[in-house]
């Protein structure tokens, strides 16, 4: 990476999603394994909005007054969660193809999204401030992942929160997310994940520290696949985990 | 799209209004159409019908708040006998006796008119503001849309909503509609339903008596009264069926003994042919089916009621969940968690009282030593026995190990 390029998205790494974009939202489509993760991913997500800013999340429209920035938003799986309970959403996706089905989904659903073609750099270049920030199985596929951590810093609000998911990178998460998921199950496109840059929680949480942020809670997403379902583990970080991290006011 | 209610749920009998209140305890609006007018109210005279409640079914009943005010309705069953027998020779050395004390945690279910149930549900839904209830009118089209279901009424109004749940019994006009087929069978058994008032007190004691043509049960009601579910071949129901009040005690009093002293009829009776169905698909785009719609199973053992209260109850968690995280609770991936979680577990449960009625409802010789000696051994083993009770009284977690929060009487 030179300094004349301050975007940290692996062009590679983006056109493999934008081929996949129109895909988002069958359930049974390309995109089930991100369906079948997406309740266990929300569960995380939720829980940590509503005990960083004191919501109820049983509540009508909990998250309201809260800024939110979905990171690689995709088809949109996260962002329209976060504005059904009432959040202000940002949904960026460095892939340009994604953006025009993340908006015709939402329009359907009838939710107020701004889906916009840009990337973590350009927001906070830009000055854009959030109360949170997701970043779900992102860092993975950028090219530089401390330049964008900090550019992720940069995007909270002093007291703001990020959750970040990774793949953890062992013998166990090869077998897993690259024979497993890609090779045997055919769940991703052979080559969606370089198994090389996952990244173990410790590395993560030393990232995120150097990027200026304060990792307060890290967990495993486990596949269980007796009721073909996910969920989280606070033990096995073996091969999908989640962290939070607050920028301290 | 913004729709005019979350759910639409066509059908207001019992699964329905369960459901409804559940829903609005978790912040849904719940709409609930009834083809049915809305019946009198609590004062209404005794019809003759009841449930038997399994322990779940009343603490889903205590978790949407309706309990404390059926609890002086209820007549607690503190055991329930199985027996098989011919009429004139009375029950076989060997039976099955279930007796609360096994199960730890009081009766092992309880007896309720379905006036008394019908009302609280009646009440509580009219009483709670997230539920609208229309009734006397019917659903006649459905037309799912991207992001939710238009619904048109028979009273000309369309309605939109997130998802439609067919709660509209064996013959679902919503599943029909949704197609999705059906399978089944009949049984060439009708049920006769009456209620009996005895001389002597039941004890709170249910007893199933198992007989060549078809099982008598015989559940006890508050005071000196019991409601009998009789089953017999089509052609002798419909004959006994076709008796005046007299001659069809005269029938009956062989089969029932005189363990309770004389037997009058105390309401009128009804006649229901016995048939399995079950719906190839428990959902559809934008579509749930509880209950009856989703299957009508033989309703030995009354566990038709409770099996539906089961789905209620998963369904509930499902879409409870499902609005907590922000998902559309009316997508395929939300209904897909709750027909996984549910199919499994009441096909099987259809399936396996379809084996028990037919293994009982059998003359053969053979077969009456073998269930004989099956019941005494069940009998003698208390492990087995404790089994068989709490997975009868839906305390036991289904195929997937996880026991609806409602059915442990646990909020959603």
């Amino acid at each position: 990476m030179t300094a004349a390029s301050p975007n940290t998205v692996d062009p590679a790494e983006v056109a493999k999603f934008e081929a996949m974009a129109a895909e988002w939202w069958d359930p049974n489509g390309k995109f089930r394994p991100l369906h079948l993760m997406n309740p266990c991913r929300l569960d995380y997500i939720t829980r940590q909005i509503a005990a960083e800013f004191g919501r109820d999340l049983t509540s009508e429209a909990p998250f309201a007054g809260l800024r939110l920035l979905d990171i690689g938003c995709g088809g949109g799986l996260l962002a329209e969660p976060m504005a059904r309970l009432g959040a202000t959403v940002v949904g960026a996706d460095a892939a340009p193809r994604n953006i025009p089905v993340a908006q015709l989904h939402a329009e359907q659903s009838g939710l107020q999204i701004d889906y916009r073609h840009t990337t973590a750099e350009a927001l906070a270049a830009a000055g854009e401030q959030f109360d949170v920030v997701l970043n779900m199985e992102v860092v993975e596929h950028v090219a530089s992942p401390l330049d964008y951590l900090t550019a992720c810093r940069q995007l909270l609000k002093p007291g703001g929160l990020m959750v970040c998911s990774t793949l953890n990178r062992n013998a166990k998460s090869f077998m897993m997310a690259i024979v497993g998921a890609e090779w045997v199950m055919r769940w991703l496109p052979k080559g969606t994940h370089d198994w090389a840059k996952f990244i173990t929680p410790d590395e993560l949480y030393g990232l995120l520290r150097q990027a200026g942020l304060d990792p307060v809670d890290r967990q495993g997403m486990v596949f269980n696949p007796l009721g073909w379902s996910w969920s989280l583990s606070p033990r096995d970080l073996s091969v999908n985990y989640v962290t939070t991290s607050v920028k301290r006011a | 799209m913004k729709t005019d209610t979350d759910v639409l749920i066509a059908g207001g009998g019992l699964n329905g209004p369960a459901l409804a209140l559940a829903l609005a305890g978790a912040g849904l609006t719940v709409t609930v159409v009834d083809a049915q007018p809305a019946r009198a109210r609590a004062d209404a005279a005794f019809d003759g019908r009841a449930y038997a409640l399994a322990i779940a079914s009343k603490r889903l009943l205590e978790a949407v708040g309706l309990w404390s005010g059926l609890a002086d309705k209820v007549q607690p069953m503190t055991a329930v006998k199985a027996s098989d027998g011919r009429p004139g020779e009375g029950p076989s050395p060997f039976f099955l006796d279930f007796q609360s004390a096994e199960l730890e945690e009081g009766p092992v279910g309880y007896m309720l008119e379905d006036r008394h149930l019908y009302a609280a549900f009646l009440e509580a839904m009219q009483a709670n503001p997230r539920i609208t209830h229309i009734p006397a009118t019917s659903v006649i089209a459905q037309e799912p849309l991207a992001a939710g279901i238009a619904v048109i009424l028979s009273d000309g109004q369309t309605l939109t909503a997130r998802l439609l749940v067919g709660a509209d019994g064996r013959r679902s006009g919503v599943a029909e509609r949704a197609g999705i087929t059906r399978s089944g069978w009949g049984y060439g058994q009708t049920a006769l339903v009456a209620a009996i008032a005895h001389e002597r007190p039941h004890g709170g004691v249910a007893q199933q008596f198992f007989m060549p043509s078809g099982p008598l049960a015989i559940l006890p009601l508050t005071g000196n009264r019991s409601s009998i579910v009789w089953s017999e071949a089509d052609e002798a129901a419909k004959t006994i069926a076709a008796l005046d009040d007299a001659a069809f005690l005269e029938v009956l009093r062989p089969r029932f003994g005189d363990f309770l002293g004389a037997i009058s009829l105390c309401g009128p009776r009804f006649m229901y042919p016995l048939n399995l169905t079950l719906a190839n698909a428990y959902t559809a785009p934008r579509i749930a089916l509880i209950g009856d719609a989703a299957h009508g199973v033989h309703p030995i053992a009354g566990q038709g009621l409770n099996l539906g209260l089961r789905d209620v109850a998963a369904l509930a968690e499902v879409l409870a969940e499902a609005k907590r995280r922000g998902e559309d609770i009316g997508a395929a991936d939300v209904l897909e968690r709750y027909q996984q979680w549910r199919r499994f577990d009441s096909t099987t449960l259809a399936l396996g009282m379809d084996s028990v009625n037919r293994l009982f409802s059998n003359d053969n010789p053979l077969l009456r030593a073998g269930r004989d000696l099956g019941m005494g051994v069940v009998q003698a083993i208390p492990a087995l026995r404790r089994g068989f009770m709490r997975q009868a009284a839906g305390l036991s977690a289904g195929p997937f190990g996880k026991l609806p929060r409602l059915l442990a009487g646990r909020p959603l």
